[in-house]
């Protein structure tokens, strides 16, 4: 019963040692991105930046902050994601209750995989292509329709997958019950795979908040504190970019700062949400 | 007999494989029939032809007829979930809905409307967990998640749930085989006293239980209903050969 090196175990212990390097390396690289922006950020952050728009002169240093760059995205990202959800949801409750793997599910899942991987820039130029054809220019509502559309897909796949992890057992139970598909939909499945649902909502938000090709033709970009869905917009991905290409070692400095910005209000919602999620799962049955 | 159900011709197909072969019966009224045979006979896809649950199952199809008060449930007019309510079903193994204790009995109230007021909705969850014999157990934590019940208690929750959309059919697929033994009785002594109020259709390859609870017995062999009768005539004085190989334990 001794223990020996067989090939087995050979085999175990380098597989094993490949998957703690690639935990290490990926583990490595959030931890590098994350000392980045706080060593360089963190001292630049100040009440003032994200208590005041630019003033006069700021991306040269001049004083002011990025309010009104953290209000235009998180109204975008918020917007975007709440309609996306609105649309979504009904087609990932619609796939799993109606559609279920046949021919016409699978044709929806590989277009909604098809959106999930097109480049975010395409998105921004299928955007702005639409929106000079409807004669808009850059807005907050160009903005939200193009975030929702970045977001939907991603989103609904994401709710998709969780979705058709329901127990069919607990399905049955319901319909046992006399329940139409709808009701078992609404008022079974979303309940049961709630904290799923919020993760794909979080996922999409995240993606949201943090794109800047999307809206950087959309949205537009402007040092004004948003206040109309008509007019353009600033985003923090797009504070970021402006600040970080400018020759002024302080405004770069700065967009550190406005990296942390971004980080911390991504790391905030979902740690809310996940607290929100698992106030709610207890209901849960496994 | 008085028949609450009545199977005509039915062949149940699952792809190219037969389930169940030319099965007529009849099942009577407030009196518990236990359907009893070896594993792979076909009970549960008889049982589960009760309450049009075989669509479920991808690659089922189904001929013949199953009259419930003499309604074809098969028709095409027929509301599937109509058939659901009259018809209940308690599973093999319970299954709470990921809600409150409350909630779970509430639910089929709620999507069947079929009370008015709160306080009307709050007696009745009351008086079906009193007739599940849970009541006093969970008075105290009806909000609590159903799923901090015992297994034994959420069968009986799953009874009470069943019980509060008021069928005259209940169905049960060996209700009591995930379950431990004292939990087992609960629910068999629950079923004993539901006798005359309810017809009931008990799946089962414990004989013993069959013995127990069944006023009436079918018992079934690769698909086909091979002999069925009151209790006590299948059990002392079987008609067919194979019934008696079956109750002496051959196989």
């Amino acid at each position: 019963m001794k223990k020996c090196w067989h090939r087995r175990h050979i085999t175990e212990a380098i597989v094993k040692s490949f998957m703690l390097l690639s935990f290490g390396l990926v583990a490595g690289s959030l931890g590098l991105i994350l000392w980045a922006i706080i060593s360089r950020g963190l001292p630049s952050l100040s009440w003032e930046m994200i208590s005041q728009p630019p003033q006069g002169g700021f991306y040269m240093g001049g004083g002011g902050g990025i309010l009104n760059a953290i209000l235009g995205s998180l109204y975008m990202a918020g917007a975007g994601t709440l309609i996306a959800l609105i649309l979504g949801l009904p087609i990932a409750l619609y796939l799993e209750t109606y559609l279920g793997d046949s021919a016409w599910g699978q044709y929806v899942r590989l277009a909604l995989d098809v959106l999930w991987g097109i480049p975010s820039i395409v998105y921004g130029v299928f955007g702005f292509t639409l929106m000079l054809a409807l004669g808009m220019r850059a807005s907050m509502l160009g903005g939200i329709i193009v975030l929702t559309l970045l977001e939907l897909p991603i989103m609904t796949r994401a709710m998709d997958e969780v979705i058709r992890m329901m127990p069919q057992d607990l399905e049955q139970a319901a319909l046992a019950l006399g329940s139409t598909r709808l009701e078992v939909a609404l008022r079974v499945v979303t309940r049961q795979m709630l904290p799923g649902i919020i993760t794909a909502i979080l996922l999409a938000f995240g993606r949201g908040i943090g794109d800047a090709a999307s809206v950087l033709f959309t949205a537009g970009y402007t040092d004004r504190m948003p206040n109309s869905l008509l007019t353009p917009v600033a985003s923090l991905p797009l504070a970021i970019f402006f600040q970080l290409s400018t020759p002024f070692p302080t405004v770069r400095e700065r967009a550190y700062a406005a990296a942390l910005i971004l980080t911390v209000i991504v790391l905030a919602v979902s740690l809310g949400s996940r607290w929100i999620s698992g106030r709610l799962s207890k209901f849960i049955v496994k | 007999m008085d028949a609450h159900i009545q199977v005509k011709d039915l062949n149940v197909y699952y792809g190219s494989q037969q389930a169940l072969k030319g099965i007529n019966l009849e099942i009577p009224k407030k009196q518990v029939t236990v359907i009893m045979g070896p594993s792979g006979c076909g009970k549960t896809t008889l049982l589960k032809s009760f309450n049009r649950f075989l669509e479920l199952t991808d690659g089922a199809r189904i001929e013949g007829q199953v009259l419930v008060d003499g309604e074809d449930i098969y028709a095409n007019d027929i509301d599937v979930t109509e058939v659901r309510k009259r018809v209940g079903l308690l599973a093999q193994r319970p299954y709470p809905l990921p809600m409150s204790i409350y909630e779970n009995v509430a639910y089929g109230l709620h999507i069947h409307q079929m009370k008015k007021t709160n306080k009307e909705y709050k007696d009745a969850v009351r008086h079906y967990l009193e007739v599940a014999g849970l009541w006093e157990e969970v008075k105290g934590r009806l909000h609590n998640p159903a799923t901090s019940l015992s297994i034994g208690q959420q069968q009986r929750l799953c009874l009470a749930r069943g019980l509060a959309i008021e069928p005259e059919i209940i169905l049960g697929d060996e209700p009591t085989s995930a379950l431990d033994p004292i939990s087992s009785q609960h629910i068999e002594k629950k079923l004993l006293e539901l006798k005359g109020q309810y017809t009931t259709v008990i799946v089962t390859h414990t004989l013993r239980q069959a013995k127990r609870l069944g006023d009436h017995v079918i018992f079934m062999y690769l698909g086909e209903v091979v002999e069925s009768g009151p209790a006590y005539e299948v059990f002392a004085n079987p008609k067919e050969e194979r019934t008696r190989q079956y109750l002496e334990g051959l196989f």
